[in-house]
């Protein structure tokens, strides 16, 4: 069921995570978790809303706090980093967020500007002129440059966020959900600007997605989480680690039924919770 | 049958004592559970507290990010706290004077009034007033920015949000808030002479003359430095409310309204603190002098 020896060949992985896992309060979303990201290999996280896809993103690059467990980037461990340490990882990272998360009293100049100005000593007219060519880069024009973030619409928000995660050329890209809320026409250009940006950069990269479409486009690897809550106390979390191309020939029922769209046993439980519901009323 | 007359009277009075026993345990686990929030979110806040104080004794924030906070919180609370300074002061001299009159002590009226100004109402009231207008204002910016992940790109960025968010905001409340406290004293001070002088037909140099002779130094220094206190705890109880903000709409509603009633709350209790450590640093340095309160 768990393909932990995937079949690729053996190279240095650039991000190591061993038995991680993560609890909110009484609430365990993530258990056990191994797995491991070569360099230069693109991972689609997959799994159905709340099986941790976004924790496990978020503790990858040290904003939550695991109860156990360790992730290695480059051979170090992240949690025992001090603060300055993580602060130079975390350059080496790009993250783009679910809802971009462009900061609302800059402009778009300014957003994508930001990590330039944090962390480089460059002079002004050399970070717009990078500024300019990231935002070319995902298709941008020059004249957003002086716009607000809440003048863009969706795409373009996502396409600008990108742009920023691009801006100091990470060696580890960590996309949270890149095409939710967008039209098949967007999700679609997200998807080529993924693979463009793995042509330019040689960049490593982490897709969490819920999208089949954006999983079997952009990755080498898909790793499928399932939710704790409906697994058995010593299943593992991973139901899948491999190829896209088998994913519909899964062995795990569960994986072909999420690959397919079937709702499943979830019909009947919901079914049996109306009928529940109308018996107490 | 006796044993089911026996089950019968169980059945009627177990549901009675249990329930009444569940209600106490309920209770008591209630109240556990709250004393353990308020212990955890007083640590969260010392926490806070301190990490932002380490950053501005180790780095101070860009002026990029310290202009705009300065102009938030001083240049647009200027009207506001003015016109509240102005307020109080006509207020305490409309009424203070029926009753200074029954004594023929209208004079002594501009001494009371500004020494309850500069010592006590200035700084509460303008404290309060920038709780409302300035707390809740970052909480629920700060807030926002947590919802929205925007903190979270901060950090994923390499950048500090405390260092980047929290200290400007600190440093401009701290000085800031002093300064509009001295604005506020100023205009009610001003509001109460005009109102007494123009209105009330107070004798203009006997006005002055007696407001000079009871506000002191210590007075004025009594009031500014309780406002420094009331700065830093607006800034720190503000931006910590947001962020530790709940998720959505409802959460970030929350926070502000949280924010202002912890912020009231801390200035009324940092208040009564000040005032005894002032009144017994006033009577050690001047034990010859009438006491301070």
């Amino acid at each position: 069921m768990v393909d932990r020896t995937s079949s690729h060949e053996p190279r240095q992985p650039l991000l190591r995570i061993e038995q991680l896992s993560v609890r909110f309060g009484r609430q365990q979303v993530l258990r056990d978790l191994h797995l491991e990201v070569a360099r230069g290999e693109t991972v689609a996280v997959i799994g159905e809303s709340g099986c941790g896809k976004t924790v496990l993103l978020k503790s990858i690059i040290g904003l939550l706090r695991p109860i156990q467990g360790k992730v290695y980037f480059d051979g170090q461990d992240i949690y025992r980093m001090n603060r300055k340490e993580l602060t130079r990882t975390r350059v080496r990272f790009g993250f783009l967020f679910q809802q971009a998360a462009l900061f609302d009293s800059m402009t778009i100049a300014q957003n994508v500007a930001f990590p330039l100005r944090q962390h480089s000593t460059r002079p002004e007219h050399e970070i717009r002129d990078i500024v300019i060519a990231r935002l070319a880069e995902v298709g941008l024009p020059e004249s957003i440059l002086s716009k607000k973030p809440a003048e863009l619409s969706g795409g373009m928000r996502k396409r600008v966020g990108l742009a920023r995660a691009l801006a100091l050329e990470p060696e580890l890209m960590l996309y949270d959900e890149p095409t939710t809320g967008l039209d098949p026409i967007m999700s679609d250009v997200i998807n080529e600007l993924i693979l463009n940006t793995r042509r330019r950069h040689p960049v490593t990269s982490i897709v969490v997605t819920h999208d089949m479409h954006t999983a079997q486009k952009v990755a080498d690897r898909v790793v499928m989480l399932y939710p704790l809550n409906r697994l058995g106390p010593n299943e593992s979390q991973i139901l899948y680690n491999g190829p896209p191309q088998l994913l519909e020939s899964a062995q795990d029922r569960r994986v072909r039924q999420f690959v397919r769209g079937e709702a499943g046993e979830r019909l009947m439980e919901l079914r049996a919770l109306n009928g529940a519901t109308k018996y107490e009323g | 049958m006796s044993n089911v007359s026996n089950a019968g009277t169980l059945k009627v009075r177990q549901p009675r004592r249990i329930g009444w026993l569940v209600w106490l345990f309920d209770w008591i686990a209630d109240l556990g559970a709250v004393v353990s929030q308020w212990t955890a979110d007083l640590g969260s806040l010392s926490i806070f507290s301190f990490q932002t104080l380490q950053w501005l004794l180790t780095r101070m924030p860009r002026k990029g990010t310290l202009i705009p906070a300065f102009y938030q919180i001083g240049v647009l609370s200027l009207p506001v706290v003015a016109l509240t300074g102005t307020f109080i002061g006509i207020i305490l001299a409309v009424q203070s004077y029926s009753q200074f009159r029954m004594m023929n002590l209208e004079t002594r009226l501009g001494a009371v009034i500004n020494m309850s100004l500069v010592r006590e109402l200035g700084p509460v009231l303008a404290a309060t007033m920038l709780a409302g207008r300035v707390g809740s204002a970052m909480s629920a910016e700060l807030g926002t920015m947590r919802v929205t992940e925007q903190i979270d790109a901060l950090e994923s960025m390499g950048a500090d949000p405390i260092h980047y968010l929290v200290v400007p905001r600190f440093l401009a409340c701290l000085i800031l808030i002093p300064a509009l406290t001295i604005m506020a004293d100023f205009m009610g001070v001003v509001g109460a002479a005009y109102y007494s002088v123009y209105m009330l037909n107070i004798d203009w140099f006997h006005y002055i003359h007696n407001s000079a002779r009871f506000v002191g130094n210590f007075d004025l220094f009594s009031g500014v430095f309780k406002s420094l206190f009331f700065g830093a705890a607006i800034a720190l109880i503000g931006c910590h409310r947001g962020f530790h903000c709940d998720p959505g709409a409802e959460g970030v509603g929350r926070a502000a309204t949280m924010a202002f009633v912890q912020c009231f709350c801390t200035i009324l209790f940092l208040d009564m603190l000040l005032n005894i450590v002032l009144e017994s640093t006033y009577t050690m340095l001047w034990p010859k002098s009438p006491p301070l309160i």
